[in-house]
């Protein structure tokens, strides 16, 4: 008999919804010229390509023309902050941003503190993750170009207070009549779960990604918005308002539109649906499990994260033990990290190293089922405690 | 979803010896051990990332080879099977002995497990260190003490040439907090990094000669 699979890494990659699938075969199968060609066969791949850019826009409350293709959700948070640094650095050179963003974010803004002499601010969180309004006030200066602080964390599915932030961004503009800062936010996690509406959001750039949303991989957008100056970081042809060169990826951009669509049709059943699901599995690992810990905002968090500590076992091991029962998930554990650092996310949060050692992220979607939550809290339980009665660390049990 | 071990593509990180040793780990001890059931301890750390092992053997006095291997550990998969492992090897046949047991080096741990990736062996194979500690601690029990071998050293702050060593005598000579170790070392707190692993290390020792 085939082994049980219960995935639950969904913040990792959604799997391609079948209906996206059959629009990129679809595509693939037309034999389409190259959109900048002249000819019938690449005005057709223009269509596609212009039909998917509005519904992405129509997606974000966003006219098409403020809508960039590009290969990835980390390409687009490469292209927003990048670009902003290039052509404002005359402007001011400070940006700031938040200690929990994702590598896309931070590791770019390494590179302009490191290499290009720019200051970076990295605001801390709270215990639960978050960052306030307040704290991004008090952190702009006359030189602050740029805030780029992520719609929901990628970990811990903490949600941050992004329209709050837009609008104390507005008003700091407004009454020191200037366009500065300019405001970026990572919504890869958000899109399909939070309100994207770039008004309500007071957004000048916004990031997204289709492989969280069951499109296919390889294919991301940003939202810049009109009258908001980027410049590139790659060069070559026209494509793209010149601000990502390169043939377009036709069969992805539709495929990806096609996510974008399910997902607005879906949302707000889904949404009701997963938080169910993740308040009845945080419930019943807490019921079943001693010392255990949830990271992030008890519910100012995705509807689909799940971020759990088990104190005394270590993550890698317990995924492990998981992985051979057929459950998938992901581990904020060092030895699951490439570079063997435990998460940063979780270690801002201010807790203890063992904290993040066991942490367990379980992250729901479109195709989980309540049997399958079932079926891992039958498993999860004898799996901790195996493990920790091999370890050497005792955990007081309250 | 599709069978995950079709095309020869491999479903699974380490070796298969990694994976039996991992989901059946040998002598691990699953019951509070008594006293009389062993005659030396030892334990090993990886302060970075958090891993931490102990191991009790019982040394048969008249041959002195180890008869009694047991192990518990909180670590990955890597460091639960090199553990397991270095059980079996030690005590294959009639039981390493001292001397044998100390020359166990992680790479011969790391060939046994039929290799391991290379980013995991400086924090997965701490069982030789464990051991080489119990070793000590048995000479240090039965009184030979010209023999017990202390542990080389390990540079925590490369520009305070601070070492795990003098962070270990800092809290042996009464050091209760990180900041009492900077104060005794110089060990530069303000760097992210060396602070971290200080911090780490303060707390290591403490527990071990305090907790």
């Amino acid at each position: 008999m085939k082994q049980r699979q219960v995935y639950l890494d969904y913040a990792a990659v959604t799997p391609t919804d079948p209906q996206v699938l059959e629009v990129i075969v679809d595509v693939e199968q037309r034999g389409l010229g190259n959109p900048s060609s002249m000819h019938a066969k690449g005005k057709v791949a223009r269509d596609i390509v212009e039909a998917s850019r509005k519904t992405v826009a129509d997606a974000l409350v966003a006219h098409a023309d403020e809508i960039i293709f590009t290969g990835s959700g980390t390409e687009s948070d490469n292209l927003a902050i990048q670009g902003v640094a290039r052509v404002h650095k005359t402007h001011g050179c400070h940006i700031v941003s938040c200690a929990t963003e994702h590598p896309a974010v931070l590791e770019t803004l390494r590179h302009l503190q490191e290499r290009l002499g720019f200051e970076i601010t990295l605001l801390e969180v709270d215990g639960n993750g978050k960052v306030s309004a307040d704290q991004v006030k008090d952190a702009i200066r006359e030189d602050t170009i740029l805030v780029s602080v992520m719609y929901a964390n990628n970990e811990i599915g903490t949600i941050h207070p992004i329209a709050d932030i837009g609008r104390v961004i507005d008003k700091y503009r407004k009454q020191n009549k200037t366009i500065y800062p300019l405001f970026h936010s990572d919504a890869c996690q958000a899109l399909g779960a939070l309100d994207v509406n770039v008004e309500k959001l007071h957004v000048d750039l916004l990031t997204i990604n289709s492989s969280k949303i069951y499109g296919p991989k390889g294919v991301g957008a940003l939202f810049v918005r009109r009258g908001v100056k980027i410049a590139p970081i790659q060069f070559g042809g026209l494509q793209e308002r010149r601000l990502r060169p390169g043939t377009e990826n036709v069969s992805g951009i539709a495929g990806f539109a096609k996510a974008v669509e399910l997902a607005g049709q879906c949302q707000k059943k889904e949404v009701r649906r997963l938080t169910r699901l993740r308040d009845y599995f945080i419930k019943q690992v807490q019921t079943k499990i001693p010392n255990t810990r949830l990271n992030g905002h008890k519910s100012e968090r995705l509807p689909n994260n799940i971020n759990i500590s088990f104190l005394g076992v270590e993550g890698e091991a317990l995924l492990l033990y998981l992985d051979a029962q057929g459950i998938f998930a992901s581990s904020g554990s060092a030895c699951t990290s490439e570079k063997l650092d435990p998460s940063h996310v979780i270690m801002a949060l201010g807790v203890p190293h063992m904290v993040a050692h066991g942490s367990i992220r379980f992250t729901l979607g479109r195709f989980t089922k309540k049997k399958d939550l079932k079926y891992v809290l039958e498993v999860l339980p004898p799996i901790v405690k195996r493990l920790r009665s091999m370890s050497p660390i005792k955990v007081n049990e309250s | 979803m599709t069978d995950l071990e079709q095309d020869n593509f491999q479903p699974w990180f380490y070796s298969e010896i990694v994976r039996e040793h991992f989901f059946h780990p040998q002598n691990f001890l699953d019951h509070d051990l008594e006293l009389d059931k062993y005659n030396a301890m030892g334990r090993a750390g990886s302060p970075a990332c958090g891993d931490e092992l102990r191991v009790w053997l019982w040394v048969d006095e008249n041959d002195e080879r180890i008869k009694k291997f047991y192990w518990r550990t909180f670590g990955c998969a890597s460091a639960i099977a090199a553990t397991s492992m270095t059980s079996v090897i030690v005590l294959e046949g009639e039981g390493m002995t001292l001397a044998e047991a100390r020359a166990i080096t992680p790479q011969q741990i790391m060939e046994s497990l039929g290799g391991l990736p290379t980013r995991k062996i400086h924090c997965s194979v701490l069982s030789d260190k464990a051991l080489r500690d119990a070793v000590n601690d048995y000479y240090r029990r039965t009184k030979q003490f010209d023999k017990i071998e202390p542990e080389a050293t390990r540079i925590v702050d490369p520009i305070a040439r601070v070492t795990d060593k003098d962070i270990e005598e800092a809290i042996l000579s009464g050091a209760k907090s990180v900041e009492e170790v900077a104060q005794k070392t110089g060990v530069r707190l303000n760097d992210p990094r060396v602070g971290q692993e200080a911090a780490q290390l303060v707390k290591f020792y403490l527990e071990k000669y305090q907790g």
